[in-house]
């Protein structure tokens, strides 16, 4: 660990790293808080592995991945929100399929990209610590935009999170709101990409808020737990990755992941002692 | 007087299995308390969404004060069956009632001064204002159900709409509901559904029975003779505690 604060120090790379997490932990607060409440963790899902496709074909084409992926995300995001609002009955069946569909089109594409395909791998599971600075910035402004957002609607959004059908009779454009809240998870993942990549978006959208659901008593308080939380496994993770060279996204999400069962089994002990 | 609600040969089917209602006429005078009350699946709830504007009948007409249901709903204050959203939903009370503000407020920022003055007297009406700060998960199931018609009193509604709000509670926790209700029906409409016809008897000034169409429609009491027809079977009453209950005769 002392290896890790002596390093950070004095190599950008590794600031930038820590700033990439703590950027992250913002946005994974907030819409991971709305994807949990809501349950659409499946759909969030949906839309990071649909990623991959546009990535790839970003990629074929020589144009940047990040841009692809935000493309993708957007567009996964709204074809999975119609497919949900207008197929419920058949929804997962629908967005498995799709999941799926985008992975195939990314391999393809990527396997058909002339030269050195090492930055699949990276798509996949992440490269926090070669987070160039203009994607922090992108990620900056992505961030900045959730919280505008979030804290302009607020209200329409809890609504619809809590209770979809008083939010309707409110005059509330449900589909709207649901749609925004699916885009939203959209920019979500491809900022997390940069951290830990596509595969391992999800538990990192969901773990922190999570665990953070287990205490919090508003929304509000759960995002900001939700996000201390994210911060604090992101600089954890890093920093016990980089000593020993070990994937850094990887750790991240293993200590998220034990941080969660050690809540779930310390709140069940305590609530089972309350009863008794 | 024109009446508030106002059906006229109102049918509806789903997708898959038989009609759930046909040929339903129904009209609700203003500062009426309806009880619309039948056996399970006989279409109370699909009547209700229908009023509300959540589901278009297939042919007959609906109105509202006059307006479509999806123009008036703004007028209706809705209590639904409370076993509809999770249990562990991070939110308090108070932010609960607050949401019976949207479509009156604005849609962009926090509440003002004025949707928290109404929340509170909504609060102060049911008698949850102690428990503002609750989350809503800690509450009892009586208690919950008094937050939610709270949040439909938020709304500042002409007509009140409730969907089964007894269904989870015991007695008292009823009675106590049903004596709100009362009390507020002196300034609106209420119309709300139910299968304990015994019960809402006590309160209601009309029941309407339904079991896909409309069996009748008249002041109470209510004969026998009638829910035997609403059943379709012969039932008899079993009294428990100082309300009563139908049940088949042997």
């Amino acid at each position: 660990m002392s290896g890790f604060l002596e390093a950070l120090s004095s190599h950008a790379f590794l600031q930038h790293a820590l700033a990439a997490g703590v950027l992250a932990s913002i946005a994974c607060g907030i819409v991971g808080s709305y994807v949990v409440v809501k349950r659409i963790g499946y759909l969030a899902g949906g839309v990071a592995h649909t990623v991959l496709g546009g990535m790839g074909v970003a990629y074929f084409l020589g144009k940047s991945p990040i841009g692809g992926a935000l493309v993708a995300a957007l567009l996964a995001a709204l074809i999975i929100g119609w497919v949900s609002l207008r197929f419920r009955q058949h929804e997962d069946t629908i967005i498995g399929a799709l999941w799926a569909v985008g992975m195939a089109v990314g391999i393809l594409f990527i396997s058909r990209t002339p030269g050195y395909n090492v930055d699949l791998m990276s798509y996949l599971f992440g490269n926090i610590l070669m987070v160039p600075r203009e994607d922090l910035l992108l990620v900056a402004g992505l961030d900045g935009l959730i919280v505008a957002l979030v804290l302009m609607f607020r209200k329409p959004f809890l609504a619809v999170c809590f209770d979809e059908e008083f939010a309707r009779l409110r005059g509330v454009p449900v589909e709207v709101f649901y749609l925004g809240l699916l885009l939203m998870v959209a920019l979500t993942v491809v900022i997390l990409i940069q951290v830990v990549g596509l595969v391992l978006v999800l538990a990192l959208l969901t773990l922190p808020a999570a665990i953070a659901g287990q205490y919090a008593r508003s929304l509000a308080a759960m995002m900001v737990a939700a996000t201390l939380l994210g911060i604090a496994f992101t600089s954890l993770g890093l920093a016990l990755s980089f000593e020993p060279d070990l994937p850094a996204g990887a750790t991240i999400v293993l200590l998220a992941g034990v941080a969660y069962l050690l809540s779930a089994l310390a709140r069940g002990a305590w609530l089972r002692r309350r009863r008794a | 007087m024109k009446p508030i609600i106002e059906l006229t040969e109102v049918s509806f089917a789903y997708d898959i299995g038989p009609p759930a209602l046909e040929h339903v006429s129904l009209a609700v005078a203003e500062g009426e308390f309806l009880g619309l009350v039948g056996p399970n699946g006989g279409g109370k709830s699909t009547l209700l969404k229908i009023v509300l504007g959540l589901l278009n009948p297939a042919s007959g007409e609906v109105r509202v004060a006059g307006e479509t249901p999806q123009a008036a709903r703004i007028m209706i204050g809705y209590v639904p069956q409370y076993a509809r959203f999770a249990r562990d939903f991070p939110i308090s009370v108070e932010e609960t009632v607050l949401l019976g503000r949207l479509g009156t407020t604005r849609l962009l920022g926090g509440y003002g001064m004025a949707d928290r003055e109404v929340a509170r007297r909504a609060m102060a009406e049911t008698e949850v204002l102690e428990l503002r700060r609750r989350p809503l998960g800690t509450l009892s199931g009586g208690q919950v159900q008094r937050v939610l018609v709270a949040r439909a009193l938020a709304c500042d509604p002409r007509i009140l709409i409730l969907d089964e709000p007894t269904a989870n509670i015991d007695l008292r926790g009823e009675t106590e509901i049903f004596d709100l209700l009362k009390l507020l029906n002196r300034r609106m409409t209420i119309v709300v559904v139910s299968h304990d016809i015994g019960f809402i008897s006590r309160y209601v000034t009309r029941v309407a029975c339904l079991n896909r169409t409309l069996l009748c429609h008249q002041p109470v009491p209510i004969g026998l003779e009638v829910i035997e027809r609403l059943y379709g079977m012969p039932v008899q009453r079993i009294p428990h505690g100082d309300a009563c209950a139908m049940e088949r005769k042997p």
